[in-house]
């Protein structure tokens, strides 16, 4: 009797640990929570005082043409309109995964049905390879080999959209076709066996099967793709020319959010507008990568009501 | 009646491993014909020897010979796509795929050609209607066929195969992962189906063997032990180790 009373009243080691483990796994949650918390709060503050310390209209903002965050325009107020760097970060965003996504989906479909031990032997390693390498160096590469054959194939100086669409399109293949390649591989053996006991070739269960019940993740991949061609600045800073216009071809001087942000912030000082406006744009790298998020959640949860 | 299906002195090696040790077997038209035996005595591998679905695990050797009809069906000319839709099969799991019921009854029918919306419309409609699931189904064809019950999937699935309108239709334990009803449903329809597909059907359910087929054919550890019309089987087996089996002796 005495002892059933003890071993329920007391706590055991083993509850201890699990209240231990707990805590712990609480606290490191919180800790980022309230570091994502901090970032929101620190560019949103900064991110908006362009619009109400220097009352600068969200309208001409995101609309306006020129930028000029240190001189005083014509109508009395400097001229940030960061309409080029939004065009162009879209631009080189939206072209390098169209380019790319044909690539990943037919390496992933190579690597994952066609050829899966060759290709699970040789191109995997190589594609998280190139996931590995540092921006800086995809960059580079791009400066020294891809401006001057640019500029050399169509004139001009071989920076622009196109240089910037081309660095990033080798970018994010590699993150493109080794999440559709899991997702690829997600898909269970029963439907590629039911599609082809129905007489289906194998081309017919790929395309008309495979492919289709991986669409949701192929997809997902994609929008990874898409931020991380969004959110990329040192590669892009070194080939798109750093001239915020707006982009008149395929070869013209440019900007993106990110090479803009790169380039300005050594050059201001904190609390002044051009160094506001700066936060300005990061708050729009936030609120995109922030659809792009909430993009693949919805993809995800639609995807799973589908299995 | 006519053989539509047969096989002789089949043997089969995973590997260097031999699970089908050389026997002969011939399935009738228009007849409910079911593969007994106990757990790994070789059942599905046979069954699957016959619309070549073998063909696509690695290191299998097949020798003998396989026909459906007249035609040598693992001659080096025959184009297994074209088998595979005059032999379908029906898995031991269901296994939609997870599009709607629509596009699922459809696959089979896309896969072989083109067909004008009300055509296709029909098929889904007969198919389904065969597989005796369409009452269930036919307000909601555009769901994913992945929501209904495992009972309604294994009928679509049953229904996806009918839509291609093949000549053979192998079952591999089609009803073990279903509820007794849902069993008897699929039985029910594979009764009425008889008249116009031959069928061949494994299961461990010897009462199903007995309730729906029209010859049974015992395995033992990859060997044929005997083939006799059901009514005899049950009653009186030609061999002493059927008899023990029937009897729950072993397996
Ligand atoms: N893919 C495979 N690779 C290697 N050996 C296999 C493979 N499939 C089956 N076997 C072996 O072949 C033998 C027959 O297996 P099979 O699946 O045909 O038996 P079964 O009669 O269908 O059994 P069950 O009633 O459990 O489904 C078993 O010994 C099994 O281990
Ligand atoms: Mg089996």
């Amino acid at each position: 009797m005495d002892r059933m009373k003890q071993n329920l009243h007391q706590a055991s080691k083993a509850s201890y640990q699990d209240y231990f483990g707990k805590s712990i796994s609480l606290f490191c949650a919180s800790l980022v929570g309230m570091l994502v918390v901090a970032i929101l709060y620190f560019v949103m503050t900064r991110g908006l005082a362009t619009f109400t310390q220097n009352h600068i209209s969200l309208r001409s903002f995101l609309l306006g043409q020129t930028w000029n965050p240190t001189q005083i325009g014509a109508n009395g107020q400097p001229e940030v309109g960061a309409l080029p760097m939004i065009v162009t970060s879209l631009a080189v965003t939206l072209l390098a995964a169209l380019l790319a996504t044909p690539f990943a989906v037919g390496v992933a479909l190579f690597v994952t049905e066609i050829a899966p031990r060759r290709g699970g032997q040789l191109l995997q390693p190589m594609i998280e390879l190139l996931v590995g390498i540092p921006s800086v160096v995809y960059g580079f590469i791009g400066l020294s080999a891809l401006v001057p054959l640019m500029r050399h194939l169509f004139g001009g100086t071989g920076f622009g959209i196109l240089t910037g669409t081309l660095v990033l399109f080798v970018m994010v293949l590699p993150t493109i076709t080794s999440l559709a390649s899991d997702s690829l591989r997600a898909v269970p053996l029963d439907y590629h066996s039911a599609a082809l006991a129905l007489g289906a070739t194998r081309w017919q269960m790929l395309y008309k099967v495979v492919l289709r019940a991986a669409l949701p993740g192929i997809l997902t991949a994609v929008i990874f793709g898409m931020a991380r061609a969004f959110g990329e600045a040192l590669a892009v800073q070194m080939v798109i020319g750093n001239a915020v216009l707006m982009p008149k071809g395929w070869l013209t001087p440019t900007s993106t959010l990110t090479s803009q942000l790169t380039t300005g912030i050594g050059n201001t000082t904190l609390g002044t507008l051009p160094n506001n406006v700066l936060w300005s744009l990061a708050l729009i790298l936030l609120v995109m990568s922030l659809f792009f998020n909430s993009l693949v959640r919805f993809i995800g949860r639609r995807g799973r009501m589908q299995k | 009646m006519t053989a539509i299906m047969t096989s002789t002195d089949v043997h089969l090696a995973y590997g260097a491993k031999e699970a089908l040790h050389g026997f002969d077997l011939s399935f009738k038209q228009h007849e409910i014909s079911a593969l007994i035996g106990p757990s790994g005595c070789g059942k599905s591998t046979y069954l699957r020897c016959l619309n070549r679905m073998n063909d696509l695990l690695p290191d299998v050797t097949i020798t003998g010979t396989f026909k459906l009809g007249a035609q040598d069906i693992y001659a080096a000319k025959v184009d297994v796509v074209t088998l595979r839709q005059r032999v379908g099969m029906v898995f031991q799991q269901p296994n939609p795929f997870p599009f709607s019921v629509y596009e699922n009854v459809a696959f089979g029918l896309n896969v072989v050609g083109h067909y004008a919306k009300a055509d296709l419309d029909q098929r889904v409609e007969t198919s389904l209607k065969q597989a005796a699931v369409w009452d269930e189904v036919k307000d909601h064809l555009t769901e994913n066929a992945r929501t209904f019950s495992g009972g309604q999937q294994q009928r679509i699935c049953l229904a996806r195969v009918l839509a291609a309108q093949p000549e053979v239709i192998l079952l591999d334990e089609p009803t073990s992962a279903l509820d007794p009803i849902s069993s008897a449903k699929i039985e029910q329809t594979l009764l009425t189906l008889k008249a116009n597909y031959s069928i061949i059907i494994v299961t461990h359910n010897l009462q199903q063997a007995a309730r729906i087929s029209d010859q049974t054919a015992f395995f033992l550890n990859g060997q044929l032990v005997e083939n006799t019309p059901t009514q005899q089987i049950f009653i009186k087996p030609q061999q002493k180790t059927t008899s023990d089996y029937l009897n729950g002796k072993f397996g």
